[in-house]
This record gives C-alpha cells, sequence and structure tokens, in this order.
C-alpha cells in the first residue's frame, strides 16, 4: 500500500528491536474475544486510476451550477472565486499542519487567524471575533448557550421565523426546544411589538437574522435598544456577510454577539460545507466567547508574535465548565475567507457587494413583472428575494428545471403556508441575459 | 539586533526568514486585489432602497494589489511547520500523510458546483457517496447506522450524548449523571455538560486503565452513560471495556465509545461487537483527510439499531438504485448543522477508504502499532514510562528523569524543534505529570522514526549536561520561546 513506506527488512529490524517475533504479536494486549471474527466488509481497495474513473462517474451524476442556470442561495451564495484565492489556500503549508499548538513554529497559521480576526472584527463593526467556528448555525447555538451563561438565571431564546429554517432547527436541537420561542414575522419583518411583549425577565436573548432569511434588510435599532432595555443580549445572525460591504454592520447597532456564515468569502458551496463559522462579540464578554481566539505577543527576543490565547475557557482546560466543547474548527476555511478579503479589499467588497444587490434589484423588478407573479413583501432586500407564483411553487421549480433553471428554494418546504412562495437569489455571477431568461420561461409556464 | 540586513518596509529579508508586516501595515489606499468588470445591470441606488442602512464608510479592509495577497500568504505559508515538511508526531492527534487524491477528489467541480438545495435527482452522485460512506463506516466499527454531519469529533460527541438523551427521555427518564475517566479528552466532559448532564469523574486504576470496580461503584439508574475512548490516551487497550459495558448496560446506561483512536483498532476489533452502543469517527485523524491548522475535520456517529431512530437529520435513503433525502422523523433528535455537513471532507475520507478497501485498512492499523511499539523500544530508559504496560498506536513517556536536571516536558517539547521536528503532545493526558505522548502513525519510515528518537535521545543528554541549553530553547526556529502569559494578560486579539 503506497501510503506505508516500510520495506520488510525494516519491519524485521524494527520488530527485533521491540523484541517481538511479528506483527501480530503486537496486539496481544487485546484479548481474544475482542477480535472481530470477521475482515472489514468493504471490498479490495483500488488504484488511483481505478479510483478517478469512479469518482468521475459519481461526479457524472451530479448536475452541477455550470448545467444550469441557478438562483439557488438560502444560506449557501455561489460566487465567483479568485484564482488567487484556490491556489493560495491550498498551499499544503497551510493545509497540512495541527492546531497551532506550538506557537514557535506556527506563526504562519497564526497571524493568517490574527488577520482573519482583525478583518472580520472591522467587517461586523464588533470588538473581537474568534478564530472560527463550524458553521453559521453552529455559531448562533453556540451563541445562545453564551447568552445563558451570562444571563445567568434567565433561560429564555427569542427567536423569529425569518431565522433561517436549519439554523433554527439546530438551535432547537442543541438548546432543547424548551425555553426557545419561535415569533412568527409580520410582512416578512420581525413581528416588533409581539417581540417586546415576550422581552421578560427571564429573557437571555434575542436573535435576529441580518440580512433575513427573505432577503429583507431590517432597521435593528429599536429592537436592539428594547432588548437592552429588558436586560437581554442582541444577537445577530448574518448568513450572507458580504451584504455588510455595503449594509450597517451589526456593531453599529449594538449587537452584543454577531455570528455569520463565511461560506461567501472564497470557499466554494460544495453542496453546503464546509462551512465557516464567524463568531464575534464585545470586549467585555470575551471570556465567555467560544473557540480558539488568537492573540499578539512576543518571544524571548522581542520579537512580534503570534499565540493561542485565554485557552482557560476551552475544554481541554476546563472540562465540563468549558464555555464549549469545540475543538476542532474550520481553520483553513478562515485561511480562504482571510485570503479571499485580502484579494477584495476594502473598495473591492464594496463594489461585489453592491453588484450582487443590483442584480437582484434587477431580478426582483424582471420577476415581478411576469404574469402570475406577485411580491408577497415590499421591503428593501439586498441579495434574495420572494416571490409567490399563481401556481405550486414546486410545480414552477420542476417546469424551470426542465428548462434548466434552477429557480430557487421553495418555501413551502418550511412555511405550511408559503408553497406558493419561492425565495430567488442572485450574485455576481448570474448575468442579466440568464435573469430575462428566466423572466421569460417562467412567463411561459405561468401563463 | 545585530548583523541583521533592515530594509525600510519589511520587504527585505534575513537569509530566507521573511519578517511579513501585516496585512494591515501593506495596505496602500486605492489598491485593489480583483477586478469585477462591467456591470450589465443598473446599479443599484443603495441610498434610495436601504435609506439609513447604508454602511457610511466602507468597511476598513486592507487595500492590496494581487502580488501583494500572494507573497504576504506564500511568506506566512513558509512559517509553519507542516505534516507535508516532516514528522508531526502529536499524540491523539493522528497526523498520517494526507493522500493527494483525496484533495483532487474534493476539488471536482462535479462535488464542488452542487448546491445543497437543488432536487435529489440532480445530485444522486453526492447521495451515493454519503450513504455509502455511511455504510463502510459502519462495516469498519460494527456499529449498525452512521450519520456523516457532525463537523469534528467534539461536534460528534455533542451529536452521540444528544441521541443518548433522547433514547434515555423515551423510557421515560432522561437520567442525570454521565461517568468518564479522569484520562478523557477534555472534550467528552464538555460534550455531557451541553446535554445537561452532570460529569462524574472515573479514577484510572494503577495500572492506567479503567477499573471495573470504581464503575461498578459509580453505576446506578441516574447514569445515562460511560464514555470510553479505547484504546484509551495512554495508548493501552481497556482490556476490561466489556466488562465495564456489562455494568453499564444492566443498570440500563449506554457505553459512548470516542473513536479518536480508532486508528489502532482497524481490521482487528469492532467496537459494536465488544459493546459500544455509540461512537464517533474522526475522519481528520483514521482517515487522512488535511488538519488544515485546525479543522475542517469531521466527525459522523456510528449507533447500534436501538439508537438509530434518533440519528439527526437529514437521512439518506436507497430505494433501489435510487437516493432520497428525508428531512422529517418523530424520533430524530433534528439537525444538528446546516446543509450536509463538512460535505468536501467526506469526499477525501471516502476516496480514501475505497483506495485502501479493507486490507490497506488493516495495513495501516498494523503500521501505527508497529511504529509506536518501536519508538517506545528505543526511548524506555532514556525516558520514564509512567504506565509499563503494552501499548498500540501511541506511549506516552514523562520528564521524570529529566526533572531531576530542572528540566520540564515543555523544555524538551521546544528543544525538539530545533532538531527539525514537530514536537509531540504535551502535558495530557492529565493523570501523567509532564506527560509526553507520541502518537507516529503508520505513514513514517524507520529511519524517520530513528532521526526522531536520536533528537529524544541527544536532548536527554543535554539534560543532564547543559540543561540551560534545553530550558532556552527553541533557538533555531523562526521565533523563539513565545510569551504566552503575555498574550492572555494584554488581549490583542485583533489589528
Amino acid at each position: 500500500m503506497r501510503y506505508l513506506p516500510h520495506t520488510e527488512d525494516e519491519i524485521q529490524q524494527m520488530l527485533q528491536t521491540i523484541g517481538a517475533t511479528d506483527v501480530e504479536s503486537l496486539f496481544k494486549s487485546i484479548p481474544t474475544e475482542f477480535r472481530s471474527k470477521s475482515n472489514i466488509d468493504i471490498g479490495d481497495g483500488c488504484s488511483e486510476l481505478e479510483l478517478t474513473e469512479h469518482l468521475e462517474e459519481l461526479t457524472l451524476r451530479n448536475s452541477c451550477s455550470s448545467d444550469f442556470a441557478s438562483f439557488l442561495g438560502a444560506g449557501a451564495y455561489r460566487h465567483y472565486i479568485p484564482a488567487v484565492v484556490s491556489e493560495l489556500a491550498s498551499r499544503s503549508e497551510f493545509v497540512t499542519p495541527y492546531t497551532p499548538y506550538q506557537p514557535e513554529i506556527s506563526q504562519g497559521t497564526l497571524q493568517v487567524l490574527f488577520e482573519y480576526q482583525s478583518m472580520i472584527a472591522r467587517l461586523f463593526g464588533m470588538d473581537v471575533s474568534n478564530a472560527s467556528h463550524y458553521s453559521g448555525a453552529t455559531a448562533c447555538a453556540d451563541a445562545a448557550l453564551m447568552a445563558r451563561r451570562i444571563g445567568k438565571k434567565r433561560h429564555k431564546i427569542i427567536l423569529p421565523d425569518n431565522l433561517h429554517p436549519e439554523y433554527r432547527e439546530v438551535l432547537a436541537t442543541t438548546l432543547g426546544v424548551d425555553g426557545l420561542t419561535v415569533i412568527p414575522s409580520k410582512d416578512g419583518c420581525l413581528d416588533k411589538s409581539k417581540i417586546m411583549k415576550h422581552l421578560g425577565e427571564d429573557v437571555a436573548a434575542v436573535i435576529v437574522q441580518y440580512p433575513n432569511f427573505f432577503g429583507i434588510v431590517e432597521d435593528m435599532s429599536e429592537i436592539a435598544t428594547s432588548t437592552h432595555n429588558a436586560g437581554a443580549l442582541l444577537i445577530s445572525v448574518t448568513p450572507e456577510p458580504l451584504s455588510l460591504g455595503i449594509l450597517n454592520h451589526p456593531g453599529q447597532w449594538d449587537a452584543d454577539i454577531a455570528v455569520g456564515e463565511g461560506l461567501s468569502f472564497g470557499l466554494p458551496v460544495s453542496f453546503g460545507g464546509p462551512t465557516l463559522g464567524i463568531f464575534t462579540t464585545k470586549n467585555k464578554f470575551v471570556r465567555q466567547m467560544p473557540g480558539r481566539i488568537c492573540g499578539k505577543t512576543v518571544d524571548v527576543d522581542g520579537k512580534g508574535s503570534y499565540t493561542l490565547t485565554l485557552s482557560t475557557r476551552e475544554q481541554h482546560i476546563r472540562r465540563e465548565r468549558a464555555t464549549s466543547n469545540i475543538c476542532s474548527n474550520q481553520a483553513l476555511c478562515a485561511t480562504t475567507a482571510a485570503i479571499y478579503l485580502a484579494s477584495l479589499g476594502k473598495q473591492g467588497i464594496r463594489e461585489l457587494s453592491l453588484r450582487n444587490a443590483s442584480n437582484a434589484a434587477y431580478a426582483k423588478r424582471v420577476l415581478a413583472s411576469v404574469n402570475g407573479v406577485t411580491l408577497p413583501f415590499n421591503s428593501a432586500t439586498f441579495n434574495e428575494f420572494v416571490i409567490k407564483t399563481n401556481k405550486p411553487a414546486a410545480d414552477v421549480i420542476q417546469a424551470l428545471e426542465n428548462e434548466l433553471i434552477l429557480g430557487g428554494v421553495d418555501l413551502g418546504r418550511w412555511f405550511s403556508n408559503m408553497n406558493d412562495h419561492i425565495l430567488v437569489c442572485c450574485t455576481e455571477l448570474n448575468s442579466k441575459k440568464e435573469i430575462d431568461s428566466y423572466a421569460s420561461i417562467l412567463t411561459e409556464i405561468l401563463s | 539586533m545585530t548583523n541583521r540586513a533592515h530594509t525600510p518596509n519589511g520587504h527585505g529579508t534575513e537569509g530566507l526568514l521573511y519578517e511579513e508586516p501585516t496585512l494591515f501595515e501593506q495596505s496602500a489606499k486605492g489598491r485593489k486585489g480583483i477586478c469585477l468588470g462591467k456591470a450589465d445591470v443598473p446599479e443599484m441606488k443603495m441610498g434610495e432602497e436601504f435609506g439609513s442602512l447604508v454602511r457610511d464608510k466602507a468597511p476598513d479592509l486592507p487595500e492590496l494589489a494581487e502580488v501583494d495577497v500572494v507573497r504576504h500568504f506564500t511568506r506566512l505559508s513558509i512559517q509553519n511547520y507542516s505534516k507535508d515538511l516532516g514528522f508531526y508526531p502529536l499524540g491523539s492527534c493522528t497526523m498520517k500523510h494526507n493522500p493527494r487524491i483525496a484533495n483532487k477528489a474534493a476539488a471536482m467541480p462535479g462535488f464542488t458546483d452542487t448546491h445543497p438545495y437543488q432536487p435529489a435527482d440532480s445530485v444522486q452522485g453526492n447521495l451515493e457517496l454519503c450513504y455509502e460512506l455511511e455504510n463502510m463506516l459502519a462495516k469498519i466499527s460494527g456499529m449498525d447506522s452512521v450519520t456523516l454531519w457532525p463537523a469534528a469529533g467534539s461536534h460528534g460527541e455533542l451529536t452521540g450524548m444528544l441521541m443518548i438523551r433522547a433514547y434515555h427521555t423515551s423510557k421515560g427518564n432522561p437520567r442525570s449523571k454521565v461517568l468518564i475517566p479522569d484520562s478523557a479528552h477534555g472534550t467528552n466532559p464538555a460534550s455531557a455538560a451541553i446535554c445537561h448532564y452532570k460529569v462524574q469523574s472515573i479514577k484510572s486504576g494503577p495500572d492506567g486503565l479503567l477499573d471495573p470496580s470504581a464503575v461498578e461503584e459509580a453505576m446506578d439508574e441516574e447514569v445515562a452513560a460511560i464514555m470510553i475512548t479505547n484504546p484509551n490516551t495512554l495508548g493501552i487497550f481497556e482490556e476490561n471495556f466489556k466488562k465495564v459495558a456489562d455494568i453499564v448496560h444492566s443498570k440500563g446506561g449506554l457505553v459512548y465509545l470516542d473513536g479518536a483512536n480508532l486508528n489502532a483498532l482497524m481490521g482487528y476489533v469492532k467496537p459494536g461487537e465488544i459493546g459500544a452502543d455509540v461512537m464517533h469517527f474522526n475522519l481528520h485523524k483514521t482517515f487522512g483527510t488535511p488538519h488544515g491548522g485546525g479543522g475542517p475535520g469531521a466527525g459522523p456517529v456510528g449507533v447500534v439499531k436501538e439508537l438509530s431512530p434518533f440519528l439527526p437529520l437529514p437521512r439518506i435513503n436507497k430505494n433501489e438504485d435510487h437516493y432520497n433525502i428525508s428531512y422529517n422523523s418523530d424520533t430524530s433528535i433534528g439537525r444538528i448543522n446546516t446543509f450536509f455537513g463538512n460535505f468536501a471532507v467526506l469526499v477525501r475520507a471516502y476516496t480514501y477508504i475505497r483506495e485502501l478497501g479493507a486490507t490497506g485498512l488493516k495495513e495501516a492499523t498494523e503500521m501505527a502499532v508497529l511504529n509506536a511499539n518501536y519508538i517506545r523500544a528505543r526511548l524506555s530508559g532514556t525516558f520514564n514510562l509512567p504506565y509499563d504496560k503494552p501499548v498500540l498506536h501511541e506511549c506516552v513517556f514523562n520528564d521524570k528523569i529529566q526533572n531531576e536536571f530542572g528540566v520540564k516536558t515543555l523544555d524538551i517539547a521546544k528543544r525538539l524543534m530545533d532538531y527539525g521536528f514537530h514536537p509531540p503532545t504535551v502535558y495530557f493526558p492529565l493523570i501523567v505529570s509532564g506527560a509526553i505522548m507520541i502518537e507516529p502513525t503508520e505513514t513514517e519510515c524507520k529511519s524517520i522514526l530513528d532521526d526522531f528518537c536520536d533528537a529524544m535521545i541527544a536532548i536527554a543528554k543535554e539534560c543532564e549536561k547543559d540543561p540551560d541549553l534545553v530550558k532556552t530553547a527553541p533557538h533555531h526556529p523562526f521565533r523563539r520561546r513565545i510569551d504566552e502569559v503575555k498574550a492572555a494578560k494584554e488581549m490583542c486579539l485583533k489589528d
């Protein structure tokens, strides 16, 4: 087997040093009755060539974005990945080290993580970022757990139904449904008066999504003030942080914890993963923050250096009293995001963000003019919007697929009263031609 | 600072050791690393659409040209020690070689360009891969069914413990306690605590093994489960595993197996056959997916059939030759992550297992155990073995002998850097004072192991003759010893 460098001679020499007769005898500490009677029933291995053919055959059973015009988003946004990003992020010096426990020989990863934290904190307008969580959804769940720790006896978490349904599911799985109060939205937006009614002394946090699951950009200042007046924390969730290129950042309306999904920052959508959980907070809560954090320091010669820090929060020190159980994270995804954000830069992120919004605004206008389509919500949207069709969404989506258009996500999947609603997404990858053709095919389907 | 070549902007080098300024220090107003091209739709009027929600100033990201970005990250990359550079014997981490075909597979556009909300008909290849990977992991472990979605080992632990809680709840009482040996990874108690379990620590016996009588004593009908790592974190097989499992089962408890050390067992022991009810896999350890400087990994979880109803959503089903996805179940614990977990990591592990097959996996385990035993044999006597029992895939020494010369484990670890090696895991497991935990993995040949052992032996001699040399190490790497206390005290966490 090509990953085993041992020659027969070497094996014999090593056994001799050990004082063992054969390799099998090294397993004698395993009682015989524990030994598996049968081999692993997965068949033989294969050559790299056979394997490549097999994998290619598997990919042929997928249709990918290049086969379609795709308007799918809903938390996993397709973006162009500059060649420089994938090439640098696949350098094996970044890909093959472990967590940088030994800072003297890990300054590369550590400086990248420090720069990632810095850029994310600046983008979100927050004091401090960690070095990554698994995904936007798991970051959101860990934020809720953190809010409960800070709130001590406060247990209740309030969330709107315009928070991504899968994020809501992950919250429910991780925290249990007890103490989670889901508030239905109104016209696609937060029902502020209803949320305020629930803001009692038992509330640890209010979670809001920005822009929300229906693509709507809501002003959060009022809800932030009410939440803080009630002594609770505001957790902001941003599955498309590219939006912050042109939109107010969560720090501006005083979010206590702002999380997000970094898949948009140079990572392929890849069936939805690996993702990149973004996690930021205020300085005063940093000791309650989950995950690795990289900090700046010096070595004995006084040279500026980086190291993982504040590890007394973490499981390997504090065990059951740790702020989280997270250990492995998504460091390489954070590295990729750092390279991507450095490439975009200050002007680039604004331009790209605006391009996404412009394409979506154009698509919204064109699709809304199709007979049989209405816009159920009239608030401002970023890169996504909801259309209502005069036929069931599932049928419309199927008919579009037949014409090689992935027209959006059927909202009936999560909202029982939205079986004729489709969530449509545009990024810089959707050309005017694609959008126009979507509109004309939709016209035929709905007539 | 003597004899140092200096250039005002930090672009010069001292030899090939680049002092790399931060992105922000290199930023120059007006530079851009990307070009968007012309828009074909009218530009949105932000003010009209978003009013006061428009960001007043562009995010303060650095401004760099592509060449700046390329040099910056290339220079930083060479400040890293990596698996591709050399031996990386971190105990409990299984730093084996990462096969390149797996990276190629994960980067195939037919995988990377698929979206999680595409119709199931259009992602049959992805679904088949996931379905088959679940099957293969079940076959390797002897478990009945598997979920692939946890993003890391500890996320798998959380998932497993949530299933255990759901199982007990379905029987009428979620129970309140979880037993965890004192040699366990810190993630075990941390994961159990998130599931609202009280953690009861079980003291290891004098031989470093789980003591059935201690488990017997702690066991009652409030214990939901015991979490066991086997082989344990000393690299020793828990020979009383079955006895302990029987004790726990007899009171209705379940056995959680931490699969971090599965690399010691493939083809020899299937945990599902010896009493484990739930276990997680670390695909980034046992199945060769890269560690990425801390992740992403993946932590699938296998369960016996009594717990299958509680597996997280979604589930992938096979109907003749067609795969479909089920998003609903009355008994499932629900979703534990978005979409389909760390899918590209799953592609890599699938590729690895398919290439090795049953025989290759068993050989990998055999050579991993051979390598660990070889290191143990070569370093015994020079370094103290706190538990002198046969080991499988890793061995744990400590600094007892070197303490006499005032040298500690941390010093030895730092000195290894001067010899060009990544240090082993240090100060873990917690039951060993000054632990030095060495896991060579199977992908290293004898001459590398010999060089490593020679370095360790040379350092042991230095401890006797010139302890200060070791205590002030490292002397040669990019940075000398780094002040971690200052970092925690001053908390400079961003630029």
